[in-house]
């Protein structure tokens, strides 16, 4: 186990440093000026030579690369003289535009993500499986039918739309949230949680019709299997068959999609930031994408890249708990 | 059970013949009752051909998807459409842009066009060159299997929306429709190439495959007429399942402001647009999610059903 979690390891660190490498090579060696980019459209020439320097674009291609990825295990300074900036671990380089290091502003921005992600998570989980798992259980009934045809419309709609119509009917006709204003969870978790409801349940509109469908099927088929028929000659509780045997390997195809989902939405949400005007780490990329604040989107990729990797290899290590079939080397 | 047919025939009932059905024939009688399936195409057809006969359609009402109408918008209250739902009536069937008053059906209806056009195109590049890589890792194995799988692995782990938002941003702006067809099927194909990789390795052994090579195929014959047949199917289904999330993939970057550019209408970009009008102009925001939503619905149905239908463990009909 210790061996297979450390090649694993490897094998995430080796993804990241490749994804970084190009990303890299994108953002700062293929447009013609990446410093001028980098320093905004109100720089004087006297400061994008400045931001040139600093950014260590006048030296060899490798040399930038390996300073980029020392300085975020070591930190590093950027530029000489009375105008270095400073930039402490872990170093993810410096966005001229904000006048800040981008890992200040990560950090500023991610707990609004992680929220977002999190409780819409907890509410798509919840109603996804329920609702499959009722489905399943009903096979071919009208309820059945309704819950599916339900699904397959909340899956259809646009994020937006779904956000719009539920800002229409919640906040504005029956007034029952208040139109979404992020809260820390320092402030109260009932303020924070109010706040966050209405994208917690657009996100979740969507993810959870996938989640339905997926464990409708999963669960069917769980369900013809023979160890299922033996559990119930066994005499035990139908209830008892349906958790026990049937769901636990139900889901795990679940787990898989869950862990690739989360992972996607840690490093924002960018449609359902934008429309909400959340000010997470999704919005912080958008509008880095159009100030074309290099610093940041490399930032921003590279931490969404960290923790879709690290999903994964979450997934793997789950796998091991729910399904006892699977066994590492 | 099994005594009856004999009785039925000894009474000189006649017993429906057994048919030998292809699977392909089975597949289409199934969809053919299914009235999911028979929704979505109706849906689709609908839409296609208004793509097609845009030109046709715009002739008919006579409005460019480009001009300008201001007639039809208040100026006084800052470009709102004159009228109720947006400005809808004989003149603007579907109503007009708010602040210039350009036809929405219009607009609509060349918009189709753009965003099938792209999810079609991206579709089909992301499906071939998954094809391709998944049948060859596939059928080869050993260190090219494991250095395709790598690949694929790390194409998978790009934070996909972000770095398509990044490219599109940085990339100029000739020629968008290509570039976009180009940029969603760079991180889409993987999913197809692991398909079609697990796919052919389950068939790469079997006696077919074998009596083939001892016929004297060479790879090219028994990848392409030996085992990518026997793959089809669920090929088939992923297409017809990637079309609509393409379209939803599409009209997303165009809605965050990175798809096409104006003047070309797409639907993602109306959306964008009329989500700052929403409070004046519902109608012009509702009108294009509508649509993108009706088109999404329908090829999810279609590949749905193509799926069950495609099912050799589905119901006997």
């Amino acid at each position: 186990m210790t061996r297979y979690l450390l090649r694993r390891l490897a094998a995430v660190a080796g993804v990241l440093l490749v994804i970084c490498a190009v990303t890299f090579a994108v953002f700062y060696v293929l447009p013609s000026d990446p410093a001028a980019h980098a320093c905004g459209k109100t720089c004087t020439p006297e400061q994008v030579t400045l931001v040139r320097a600093q950014m260590g674009l006048d030296r060899p291609v490798y040399e930038q690369f390996g300073g980029y990825v020392t300085g975020i295990f070591t930190g590093r300074v950027l530029g000489d003289g009375p105008t270095a900036l400073e930039c402490s671990v872990p170093c993810f380089g410096y966005s001229y535009q904000n006048a800040l290091p981008v890992w200040d502003l990560l950090t500023d921005r991610l707990p609004v993500s992680v929220s977002l992600a999190l409780g819409a998570a907890a509410l798509w989980l919840a109603g996804g499986l329920a609702v499959g798992l009722v489905a399943a259980l009903r096979r071919g009934t009208a309820l059945d039918r309704s819950l599916m045809a339900a699904t397959l419309a909340s899956a259809s709609a646009p994020v937006y739309f779904t956000a719009m119509m539920l800002l229409l009917i919640l906040v504005q006709r029956l007034e029952w949230l208040p139109y979404p204003d992020y809260r820390p969870i320092s402030e109260g978790p009932a303020a924070w949680a109010g706040n966050l409801l209405l994208p917690w349940m657009t996100l979740a509109s969507l993810y959870a019709a996938m989640y339905a469908r997926l464990t409708r099927a999963s669960m069917i088929e769980t369900m013809a299997e023979p160890y299922i028929r033996t559990a119930r000659a066994k005499g035990l509780y139908e209830r008892t068959v349906v958790t026990k045997h049937g769901l636990r390997s139900a889901l795990t195809p679940i787990v898989t999609i869950f862990g690739m989902d989360l992972g996607g939405l840690l490093a924002g949400a960018v449609i359902t930031e934008h429309v909400f005007g959340l000010p997470g780490v999704g919005q912080l990329t958008y509008d880095a994408i159009f100030k074309a604040d290099q610093p940041v989107v490399l930032g921003v990729t590279l931490l969404a890249a960290f923790f879709i990797t690290l999903a994964n290899l979450g997934v793997d290590l789950v796998y091991a708990v729910i399904d006892p079939r699977v066994r590492y080397a | 059970m099994t005594t009856a047919a004999p009785r039925e025939a000894a009474a000189g009932i006649a017993a429906p013949a057994v048919r030998g059905r292809s699977p392909g024939r089975i597949a289409y009688e199934r969809l053919r009752r299914d009235p999911a399936a028979l929704l979505g195409l109706a849906i689709v057809t609908v839409f296609v051909v208004t793509a097609l006969a845009a030109p046709l359609l715009t002739g008919l009402n006579g409005w460019r998807p480009e001009t300008f109408d201001k007639t039809a918008i208040d100026q006084a209250l800052g470009g709102v459409p004159k009228g109720d739902f947006g400005g809808i009536g004989a003149e603007h069937w579907l109503g007009v842009e708010p602040g210039n008053g350009r036809d929405v059906f219009s607009r609509i209806v060349y918009g189709a066009r753009v965003s099938l056009l792209i999810a079609v195109a991206a579709t089909a590049v992301t499906v071939l060159a998954g094809t391709a890589v998944g049948l060859v890792a596939g059928y080869l194995g050993g260190r090219v299997d494991t250095v395709l799988s790598r690949i694929m692995d790390l194409v998978m782990s790009f934070p996909s929306l972000i770095f398509m938002l990044a490219l599109l941003s940085i990339a100029p702006g000739t020629d968008r429709v290509l570039l976009l067809v180009l940029i969603m099927s760079m991180f889409s194909w993987p999913y197809v190439g692991r398909i079609v990789r697990g796919q052919t390795l389950s068939v790469r052994h079997r006696e077919f495959v074998d009596a083939a090579r001892v016929n004297g195929a060479m790879g090219p014959h028994i990848l392409l007429r030996e085992i990518l047949p026997n793959i089809a199917a669920p090929i088939l289904v992923y297409t017809t399942l990637a079309i609509p999330a393409n379209i939803g993939t599409e009209a997303a970057l165009s809605f965050l402001g990175v798809g096409v550019r104006p003047p070309t209408p797409s639907w993602g970009q109306m959306i964008d647009n009329g989500l700052l009008w929403y409070q004046v102009a519902p109608a012009y925001f509702m009108i294009p999610c509508v649509c993108l939503f009706l088109t999404v619905l329908a090829f999810t149905l279609l590949g749905d059903a193509l799926r069950d239908a495609l099912d050799p463990k589905g119901g006997g009909r």
